[in-house]
């Protein structure tokens, strides 16, 4: 599999931003604030991190990836076919009666998909599962995960980081997508989740803050978490919620609702100036 | 064998027994090792063994994990704990993935005792029944016990295991021709007027029970159904056709469980007489697991007085 890099980066993700909003437009339902934000994360772990076959995608020795905050689905459908685990094409059945490609991640129809979620608060604990299956079985494969910052509010996310810490999973890297919303808010009024990186650092991870949508500081937070040891790491990216469509961006009430075609046109031609930008045409 | 023993005893040596031979088991505690019976598992195979915490929940997704990635997971902890907080854990993260989880629910029932109402779990049968997929065991003794064992880990897929606190008489293993399959419920002993279809503990009662009821000219057939789900429907229909009317027995709620999957097969496919018998829409409470079994009438007579009213039905 061909590394991407820089420019190629942002491109693929601006590509996969725009088959997502388009994917949730056609199902009238879906998540695509909380895809919008963590789309960079899952491009660069699947386009340059991630060790994986899309040719074979239950190949033993792959790396591991749980969407904790299932919802964001459309975003890792979208990285996934890119990625070339199923035709794009599909992702216009999205949520559909015809189609594989359930409202949450499901890993016996998705081909791609490592654990099924969707119920928050659950995938972490499998990826701490999957992490210590490797250190079981003296394996090199490695585990992510992608949790949300309202997520963090369910207790067993705690739970997960402590046995996490427990087992020392240097193996295991998940990164919190703080885009700082949720379904009825601000998480700040929601449930405060601050100060997250002490909180997390007292449960004994290794934590990197970085900018999540620079592509540099992804790369760079995921070689210092491959570098870690002794600890599992996490990466709280700072993040805009709906980032790259103008009028969903910091805006709660895109958390779970589809655009129309009025604003699916708006999106689309943002979404295609933003990558005609990037590619310098 | 004969004797005593508690299936959570049994169930703790067969894991020390199949180690060896199935190197992919490992064994998931949530701070209960002494009285889940994972102790031993643990002294001799710490590298395979792993103390969660009081956390139930993280266990069970943590076996989620490690199933997805070619592990054979049992994770232990009380059937309270394991099928009424974990529910949706295992809902979600084990059964809808189909993933190779062994849910195991020790102190199943109310047969817990002294703890009371907030440790007797007498809705897990239900529970784990309702879930798509779910295969639901609850051995009668402990030689039933070491085959389910082995069973459920040549089984790929979820399962719950149920397992009882208190010793009690192991009989299964003088039965002629007893086998164990999953799915398949056991004739132990032949009757004509009434069928008692009973699972764990409430077994070895039925046996004592279909004593009682031949001192008074009433033949009693009892079935061992260890299987909860998928239910030997064939099995149960037999029954009904034969003896013409049906009781359940367990050590659990009257909702839902091996009741609930008896008379919901039977309404609609042959509507004989059907009398429940366990803990009705209650909760237990404090007292020696004799005690509390005899309060809520689990017992012998307990089981040959819904008989009698079953066999009363038959018109």
């Amino acid at each position: 599999m061909e590394k991407l890099f820089g420019k190629d980066l942002a491109v693929t993700a601006y590509k996969a931003r725009l088959l997502a909003v388009e994917a949730v437009h056609r199902a009238a339902s879906g998540h695509p604030g909380g895809s919008l934000s963590c789309v960079d994360a899952l491009t660069v772990l699947y386009f340059n991190e991630m060790n994986v076959d899309p040719h074979n995608p239950n190949w033993e020795d792959r790396d591991r990836f749980v969407l904790s905050k299932g919802h964001c689905a459309p975003a890792l459908y979208a990285v996934l076919a890119m990625q070339g685990f199923f035709p794009v094409e599909d992702l216009q059945l999205l949520r559909s009666i015809k189609a594989h490609l359930s409202g949450h991640p499901d890993m016996r129809n998705v081909p791609g998909v490592d654990m099924s979620t969707g119920s928050l608060g659950q995938g972490l604990s499998a990826a701490v599962g999957m992490a210590l299956s490797a250190k079981i079985t003296g394996k090199l494969w490695r585990t992510y995960a992608i949790c949300g910052d309202g997520e963090l509010a369910e207790g067993q996310i705690w739970e997960a980081m402590m046995a996490a810490a427990k087992w020392k999973l240097d193996n295991l890297c998940a990164f919190i997508d703080v885009n700082g919303l949720q379904i009825d808010g601000a998480t700040k009024d929601v449930m405060p989740t601050e100060p997250l990186d002490k909180k997390l650092e007292a449960f004994n991870w290794h934590v990197v803050k970085i900018d999540g949508h620079d592509f540099s500081q992804i790369l760079a937070a995921l070689a210092e978490a491959r570098k870690t040891k002794g600890k599992p790491t996490a990466i709280l990216m700072a993040t805009v919620k709906g980032k790259g469509v103008s009028f969903m961006e910091n805006q709660a009430g895109w958390h779970g609702k589809a655009p129309n075609a009025d604003e699916f046109a708006i999106a689309k031609a943002e979404l295609e100036s933003k990558i005609k930008e990037l590619e310098g045409k | 064998m004969a004797g005593k023993i508690a299936t959570r005893a049994a169930y703790g040596k067969a894991l020390v027994e199949f180690a060896e031979q199935y190197p992919e088991l490992m064994v998931l505690d949530a701070d209960l090792a002494m009285a889940t019976q994972t102790k031993d598992f643990r002294a001799a195979y710490p590298q395979r063994f792993f103390d969660c915490g009081i956390a139930e929940n993280n266990m069970v997704g943590i076996a989620a994990g490690m199933a997805a990635s070619g592990l054979k997971p049992f994770t232990n902890t009380f059937a309270i704990f394991a099928a009424g907080r974990s529910y949706e854990q295992i809902r979600n993260s084990v059964a809808y993935p189909h993933l190779n989880v062994k849910v195991v629910g020790s102190h199943g029932g109310i047969s817990v005792g002294e703890d009371g109402a907030t440790h007797q779990c007498t809705e897990d049968l239900a529970l784990m029944r309702q879930i798509p997929g779910m295969t639901v065991v609850c051995p009668c003794d402990g030689h039933e016990m070491r085959l389910a064992v082995e069973a459920l880990l040549n089984y790929e897929g979820p399962a719950y295991l149920r397992l009882a606190r208190s010793a009690t008489d192991i009989f299964t293993d003088e039965l002629e021709g007893y086998k164990f399959e999953l799915g398949k419920g056991v004739t132990i002993a032949d009757g004509k007027d009434v069928t008692v279809i009973a699972t764990g503990i409430m077994v070895g009662m039925a046996r004592q029970a279909r004593e009682i009821l031949a001192k008074e000219g009433i033949s009693a057939r009892v079935i061992d159904m260890h299987t909860i789900k998928p239910l030997d429907e064939e099995l149960v229909l037999k029954a009904a056709r034969e003896t013409g009317t049906i009781v359940t027995s367990e050590e659990a709620s009257v909702l839902g469980g091996l009741g609930g999957a008896v008379a919901e097969l039977l309404a609609e496919n042959c509507p004989v007489p059907v009398v429940r018998h366990g803990v009705n829409d209650t909760f237990g409470r404090s007292g020696t697991a004799a005690a509390v079994l005899e309060y809520y009438g689990l017992t012998p007579e307990g089981i040959a007085e819904k008989c009698r009213k079953a066999v009363s039905m038959k018109k």
